[in-house]
């Protein structure tokens, strides 16, 4: 869910374009709201609200298995998406088939773009020297 | 009191067309997408979600293209907006210490575990202009490292925390959850939770200005900045529907602990004792101001003398808000014809009984 959460979805419609998704009972059609955003005094102490994020989420049935997507923003096509795929990532005869044509390209990706950005932090590592007074 | 006016319809529909030719500018110049402000004025986008207290970046960038760049406008945008939506929830506290770090600096630590990096940062720039950016270049290519940061860099202060002399920021017993004084109106005394929140809220401008006077010595605090951290943190949310947490993505922050000198009171010991910022997006003046403001605060719970504006937490929490402070201001705009009528009819009033009573006493004649 964190990994479908995460992609965009031009990148959820072209990888799953190739593949043929039954469609599914809309059980809570994607609805757009948000959810407060919390974080700690001092990064470990007492809990605040640090402000709100808009956030979509979507429930859909494929038979017995509910399919559940939770994502940042206000994408409500992309949330239906995430769920119908939630769903059938349940279902052990499709999961395979899911797991490696969409949800690991989409890891591979998105580990990726964290990776090279990191690196790029990275070139930015500083020392500093302190100076004394009347060296050298 | 304002009395209702009526009238103007047609003048007001037409203002409405002339704001938005006003905002389109020269037609002969390509209009501005809401993409590019979203990508390319990303500090921008940052205040307005701040201030408007809603993480959204495309949001931001629609409300100040519709602002014409007016943060506040903007900000106002995303508050009424806000008010449209039902609430699903509250994440889990966000872990700053897992964040996927593009800033991290110290001005008290030379050697941090982990480092310390730069990131995307004006602090070393000339402030000289670059009048390449006047005509389009190709997409920049920053240089790379062979070998990525550590996925986990612990917070500085944590680090320190095991000495004893840096005072502890820990939970109360049971963990409760927090105030929120966008449902129930602030009170005061504030809990640091309602603190926190308000200032996270609060008008950049206002709490620089505060944070400044601080530093001048009006607040008795010289801070240091201990760790300021900037990236991409997860959020997550346990739906009642679910029954377990779900990551939900990524939401960019910027972290700021200050570290200040305290020579210790009756309530304390003598320690350094700390200031908290946290702010959506690349944020760092906003960060820093408000752990400054944060700590000037402490004032009541450390025994300190509340002796300048900065620690008095009515002045601060009540005047920071950027849409009531700019709302209450700029409300003064609008028609006040009956208030004003009612005062000139006073002013009138005291006028003439002050003649009559002049007319009426007796003449006191003063010889030379």
């Amino acid at each position: 869910m964190s990994v479908l959460a995460r992609a965009s979805l031009a990148e959820l419609t072209s990888l799953t374009s190739g593949i043929d998704l039954p469609q599914v009972e809309i059980v809570k059609p994607a609805e757009i709201g948000t959810l407060m955003v919390e974080g700690r005094a001092g990064g470990g102490g007492r809990r605040f609200n640090a402000g709100e994020a808009t956030l979509t989420r979507c429930v859909v049935r494929d038979g017995a298995r509910l399919g559940f997507a939770y994502a940042l923003g206000r994408d409500k096509a992309k949330a239906l998406l995430c769920a119908r795929l939630d769903a059938l990532l349940q279902d052990d005869a499709r999961r395979d088939v899911l797991m490696t044509q969409v949800v690991t390209p989409l890891a591979d990706a998105q580990q990726r773009r964290t990776d090279d950005a990191s690196r790029r932090v990275a070139a930015t590592k500083v020392e500093f020297f302190t100076m004394v007074r009347g060296e050298g | 009191m304002y009395v209702a006016v009526k009238g103007g319809e047609a003048a007001i529909a037409a203002t409405h067309d002339l704001v938005a030719q006003a905002r389109r500018g020269d037609p002969n110049v390509p209009e501005l997408q809401v993409a590019q402000i979203r990508e390319q004025m990303k500090l921008a986008t940052a205040r307005v979600m701040n201030e408007g207290s809603l993480y959204d970046e495309d949001l931001a960038a629609l409300a100040l293209k519709q602002s014409q760049g007016d943060a506040v406008e903007a900000a106002f945008l995303m508050r009424a907006y806000r008010t449209t939506l039902p609430r699903f929830g509250s994440s889990e506290p966000v872990d700053t210490a897992h964040m996927a770090i593009r800033r991290r600096i110290s001005a008290a630590f030379k050697d941090l575990p982990g480092g310390q990096v730069l990131g995307p940062t004006y602090d070393y720039t000339h402030r000289l202009f670059d009048f390449a950016l006047e005509a389009e270049g190709a997409a920049p290519q920053p240089r790379e490292c062979d070998c990525a940061l550590a996925a986990h860099m612990p917070r500085v202060l944590d680090l320190l925390g095991a000495e004893g002399l840096m005072e502890t920021e820990a939970p109360p017993s049971g963990d409760p959850a927090p105030t929120d004084v966008t449902r129930d109106a602030a009170v005061f005394p504030a809990g640091r939770d309602a603190r926190l929140q308000m200032l996270s809220r609060g008008d950049e401008g206002f709490l620089l200005g505060l944070a400044y006077s601080v530093q001048r010595g009006f607040g008795g605090n010289h801070p240091f900045a201990g760790e300021i951290r900037m990236g991409e943190v997860s959020v997550m949310f346990a739906p009642e529907e679910l029954g377990f947490e779900v990551d939900i993505g990524d939401v960019t922050l910027t972290e700021c602990q200050m570290i200040n000198q305290f020579t210790g009171s009756s309530e304390a010991p003598p320690q350094f004792t700390r200031g908290y910022g946290l702010a959506f997006g690349q944020s760092e003046r906003k960060a820093m101001s408000m752990a400054i403001v944060d700590r000037a605060l402490k004032t009541r719970d450390l025994g300190e003398a509340c002796a300048y504006p900065a620690q008095q937490e009515e002045f601060v929490l009540y005047h920071c808000d950027t849409i009531e402070a700019s709302g209450f201001v700029e409300h003064l705009k609008l028609p006040h014809y009956v208030d004003f009528q009612g005062e000139l009819e006073l002013i009138r009033k005291i006028r003439r009984e002050q003649d009559e009573r002049r007319a009426k006493a007796p003449k006191i004649e003063v010889e030379a």
